[in-house]
């Protein structure tokens, strides 16, 4: 056994529609792996929205998709590249 | 990446955005919905959606099913019109707590004791959002409301146990912070035969977190976790919901019971000779 740290493949991805985010921070919040955190940036509406802060520890899980309200965020499952 | 979010064909995507205020439960009722409605494999055109009016009134609207938006309090009765017409059909009411439980108090104890096949899905955000945060009876005592400024002094109704005391064959609650649960316990209230109630605690950040303080809808999601004991079966007796009080969610009741159409098509078929049950219109 070496100790070489492997780089883990992301096993989700997460796709985000800034424009239709009202901010609530749901997502943030709740992302079991803590993959998001709140963008500096606002939309068009005002609203803060989420950024992908730590993207290879989402695992598609799609829990933020369940609880954004306004339907802006949702999370996939990557397949395995061989 | 082109990939699309599933929710998206369920969805009227012309309607979206929709009305709903930043932080607002409803929209996570509405994901729980879809996802138990993909669990449920139902043909989309054998289910129904039914609201009255408020803000969770809008539900069915969004929603590309057979839907209907009728009259303030008068969800129930519709959907019993609907139900009986074409049996086949799963009707689901999908209304607020002001809708369901005041307006439409009656039509609710009513359809309950005949045990109406309908799927009843109550949004309690304690108060009538869409009017500007009234009290309703289903605010805490103590609660402030546009028209309780100094405190709810009435007694409010433990739901589960009203529905219960009047015959559900299905009683539960959860919050929008349960999104797995809720979304379980949705996929059972459309599965269920007979009159089935799920009561969903959801935040109402605009008209009752900000003026009772408990915060943002981030921080009403926040109490609600920190907040809600689980007790599957628990008597509904013991699941009122005090100001800034527990949340006790389960599953409360899950029981048979005939329904309306099969009591009148065995009563009816004992005392008439040559009856022809009554099995719809459609
Ligand atoms: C016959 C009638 N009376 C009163 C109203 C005004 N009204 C509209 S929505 C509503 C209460 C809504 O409360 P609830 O059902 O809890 O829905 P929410 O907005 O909280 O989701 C009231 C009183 C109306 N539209 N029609
Ligand atoms: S899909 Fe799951 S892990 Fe990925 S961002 Fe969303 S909640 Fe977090
Ligand atoms: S849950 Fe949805 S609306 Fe709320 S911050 Fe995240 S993306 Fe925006
Ligand atoms: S008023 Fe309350 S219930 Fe209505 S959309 Fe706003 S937060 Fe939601
Ligand atoms: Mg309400």
């Amino acid at each position: 056994m070496t100790d070489v740290a492997i780089k883990k493949e992301p096993r989700g991805a997460v796709l985000i529609t800034a424009e239709r985010c009202k901010g609530c921070g749901f997502c943030v919040e709740f992302c079991p792996t803590k993959v998001l955190s709140m963008s500096d940036e606002y939309n068009s509406k005002g609203y803060h929205f989420p950024k992908v802060a730590v993207p290879e520890s989402c695992s598609g899980c799609d829990l933020c998709g369940m609880y954004c309200p306004d339907f802006a965020i949702f999370g996939i499952r990557l397949k395995k590249s061989a | 990446m082109s990939e699309r979010n599933i929710i998206e064909e369920y969805l009227r995507m012309d309607r979206i955005p929709h009305i709903w205020c930043p932080g607002c439960g409803l929209g996570t009722t509405v994901n729980c919905f879809i996802r138990a409605l993909q669990q449920t494999k139902l043909p989309l055109d054998n289910i129904s959606i039914v609201s009255g009016i408020g803000c969770t009134g809008r539900v069915a609207g969004y929603l590309k099913l057979n839907s209907f938006h009728t009259t303030h309090g008068r969800a129930i009765p519709f959907a019993i019109g609907l139900q009986l017409t074409n049996p086949k059909l799963k009707v689901v009411v999908y209304s607020g707590d002001g809708d369901l439980v005041s307006i439409g108090g009656n039509h609710f104890i009513q359809a309950a004791r005949r045990n109406m096949d309908l799927a009843i899905i109550c949004v309690n955000n304690f108060t009538y959002g869409m009017t500007g945060g009234q009290v309703a009876p289903t605010t805490p005592v103590d609660a402030v409301a546009t028209t309780t400024p100094y405190g709810n002094f009435e007694e409010p109704f433990n739901l589960p146990h009203l529905a219960d005391s009047v015959g559900a064959v299905y009683v539960a609650r959860w919050t929008t912070y349960h999104v797995m649960q809720l979304t379980r316990a949705m996929k059972e209230v459309i599965q269920k035969k007979g009159f089935s109630f799920l009561e969903i605690i959801s935040p109402c950040p605009t008209l009752y977190g900000r003026r009772n303080k408990i915060g943002d809808g981030l921080e009403m999601m926040k109490f609600y976790k920190e907040n809600s004991e689980i007790r599957n079966g628990a008597n509904t007796k013991d699941v009122a919901i005090g100001f800034k009080g527990p949340i006790i969610c389960g599953k409360f009741v899950d029981k048979e019971r005939p329904t309306f159409l099969e009591n009148m098509n065995q009563k009816l078929s004992e005392r008439i000779p040559n009856y022809k049950p009554y099995n719809g219109l459609v």
